[in-house]
């Protein structure tokens, strides 16, 4: 154990600004996820895939000498017409059923990515260097890269973009009367069908953003997927679906837990305590809402 | 009644000579028994009571991981040994290595089932899709510190006792074959005695509606933890003897393995159908043999197979075999169904 944290202040104010910048990030996911599950009630568990694979978009504009923070465009492009065609091939036919279905079908979409992605691209970590330089704060004691702050800044700027496009479009407002109820919103004209692809091409295109920034800020790895999975999870059911004020909220808690779990615990033990947090969080709500003789549903 | 027993003296008898007809195979059909293992115990949960775990790969790790150690731990310093990675700087005499064994298969079965029963009480109060994805981060969370664990190898693995020199590779072979075929024998006569018993209608009613089950004065929550505890017992029990058997301890790659063994034995039990006895032995041998059989061919594609056929058998066959079977002869199944009625729907297509 290193109480690092303890005998310098100024670790801790790195630790939150850090944490607050990626959990930022994790927001931009968990909206995704939050947008699908609300919508066509799946749990992706490829959402962490889709991540990655739009992180190996922005580094590929890398290799071939095109400034990676261009992915930022291109990724969602590319990352919207994969998602649709995920769509068509397998979660139309999971739409309707158990929710368990979804799960493991969208298991079988990760397990199949992450090996595509080892294949194609290499099982070495990988990152796109944006030569954004970094920022000093506090004489030197604080050391953050600027890409981290472009990230979070175009983190804030797409999600406020999506929820104008929700709130005003024709398209958004067809999704959010799916949302609200499916049947009703087919009777009054609405085709379901297209919102279905069209919600999980958005969901998939604000991974491909989040991947792209994912790949300029840290590293990208083939087997990174699921945790990225696991936190947009956990984001969502802390705030709850349809909340984005809550999700951003609670992005950022996750962000500065776990930078604090990796000062105090150990890198090694970073991925864990990320999961393990899943299960504690899990658990407290269920003994809070048992004691209503309710539970998680 | 008489069929059945014909049925199963076969199954026994061939399982007992299978080492001898089939030598080349000997790891393999030891494997087979342990993933059948693995897919009745899921079966408990996923398909009798309907709450769909990632998370019994935890129990298998954990046995895994507690025999070994126990077996190293018994007769010489642990940290050491894990230091050491597998170097021959001690030895584990015949005598040590069964008694080693012995105790560790105890000790893979029974602090499992402890384990259970203490984290089922806050666990299986979750219901749907929360319980699959809290038992999924449970098991990738036990991977993933298991893992940063210096006395148990940490990220550089855990190399078991080799078998002592008795009988050369074959005795080896034997050995585990026997002990897989043991526990697969001793789980299918529990899982069978469970049931015939009250306790699988009562599961079944939690499968069909807890609360409806939970209102007729039944301890759900009781029968839930006990079904657990069952299954964590032999996963365990399969995780002990599967790690002697591979030799080698990684803690994401063999023990919390939830990209492969975890989906496996979901996968199998789905395969085979779901919420019966036979369903996951036939799903588990299916798939063991497709997976032998054609691994080869996807040389280096495995996974990507693996998430196909992930994709194809949930979407196209959640029923499984069996469910096919009984929708096709549904007679066999001791279901009634009326001439007159088979007629109407027949019409009525």
């Amino acid at each position: 154990m290193d109480f690092m944290v303890f005998q310098y202040p100024m670790i801790t104010v790195q630790a939150c600004l850090d944490g607050i910048l990626l959990g930022i990030l994790f927001a931009l996911i968990a909206y995704g996820m939050a947008l699908q599950w609300g919508v066509m009630n799946i749990i992706n568990i490829a959402q962490g895939d889709l991540v990655i694979l739009g992180g190996y978009i922005a580094y590929f504009m890398y290799l071939y000498g095109i400034h990676p923070a261009w992915g930022v465009i291109v990724s969602p492009i590319i990352m919207y017409f994969v998602g649709v065609g995920i769509y068509k091939l397998v979660i139309n036919k999971v739409v309707d059923r158990d929710l368990f279905i979804s799960i493991l079908a969208t298991f079988g979409i990760s397990i199949l990515f992450m090996q595509l992605m080892n294949f194609a691209f290499g099982a070495d970590v990988v990152l796109a260097n944006s030569g954004y330089g970094t920022t000093f704060l506090f004489d030197n004691a604080v050391v953050l890269p600027n890409s981290k702050i472009f990230s979070a800044f175009i983190s804030i700027v797409f999600a406020i973009c999506l929820v104008i496009y929700m709130k005003k479009s024709k398209l958004g407002r067809a999704i959010r009367a799916t949302a609200q109820n499916a049947r009703a919103a087919k009777i009054l004209g609405v085709d379901t069908e297209k919102v279905y692809a069209a919600t999980f091409g958005i969901n998939a295109a604000l991974c491909g953003v989040a991947g792209a920034l994912i790949s300029i800020t840290f590293t990208i790895h083939p087997y990174m997927g699921l945790p990225y999975t696991i936190r947009s999870f956990m984001i969502v059911i802390v705030a709850g679906l349809g909340n984005l004020p809550g999700v951003a909220m609670s992005g950022m808690g996750l962000g500065v837990f776990e930078e604090f779990a990796d000062y105090i615990l150990g890198t090694e033990f970073r991925i864990g305590s990320v999961f393990l947090l899943l299960v504690l969080i899990l658990v407290y709500r269920r003994f809070k809402l048992s004691r209503k003789r309710e539970y998680l549903k | 009644m008489n069929k059945n027993v014909i049925l199963y003296a076969a199954i026994l008898i061939f399982g007992l000579v299978a080492p001898y007809v089939f030598p080349a195979f000997k790891v393999q059909l030891s494997i087979l028994c342990v993933l059948i293992v693995l897919a009745t115990t899921w079966n408990i949960q996923g398909g009798e009571m309907g709450y769909n775990t990632f998370g019994n790969i935890l129990f298998y790790g954990l046995g895994m991981y507690l025999c070994a150690s126990v077996q190293v731990g018994m007769f010489f310093p642990l940290a050491e040994w894990t230091e050491s990675g597998g170097e021959k700087t001690f030895v584990h005499t015949p005598s040590q290595f069964f008694q080693g064994m012995a105790v560790g298969l105890v000790v893979a079965a029974v602090v499992p089932t402890i384990v259970a029963g203490l984290i089922g009480y806050a666990i299986l109060g979750l219901r749907g899709h929360y319980f699959a994805i809290c038992t999924l981060g449970l098991g990738v969370a036990a991977g993933e510190i298991s893992g940063g664990i210096e006395i148990i190898g940490a990220g550089q693995g855990f190399t078991t006792p080799p078998f002592p020199n008795v009988g050369g590779l074959e005795a080896r072979g034997e050995f585990f074959y026997f002990l897989s075929f043991g526990a697969l024998v001793l789980t299918f006569i529990a899982v069978r005695s469970i049931y015939s018993t009250r306790f699988r209608l009562i599961l079944n009613a939690i499968r069909d509606n807890e609360d409806k089950a939970e209102a007729m004065g039944i301890e759900t929550m009781k029968y839930k933890i006990i079904g657990w505890m069952v299954s964590a017992f032999f996963c365990g029990l399969a995780g002990g003897i599967m790690g002697g058997l591979v030799g080698y301890i990684d803690s994401t790659d063999v023990a919390f393995d939830g990209r492969e063994m975890g989906v496996f034995m979901v996968l199998m039990a789905i395969l085979g159908g779901k919420g019966t006895l036979w369903g996951p032995v036939i799903g588990a041998t299916v798939f063991h043999i497709f997976k032998e059989g054609f691994w080869t061919f996807f040389l280096g594609w495995q996974y990507v197979a693996l998430g196909v056929l992930i994709v194809v058998i949930v979407i196209y066959f959640p029923e499984g075999i069996m469910g096919w079977l009984r929708e096709k002869y549904p007679e066999r199944f001791g279901e009634v169904v009326d001439e007159k009625d088979r007629k109407a729907q027949v019409e009525l297509k």
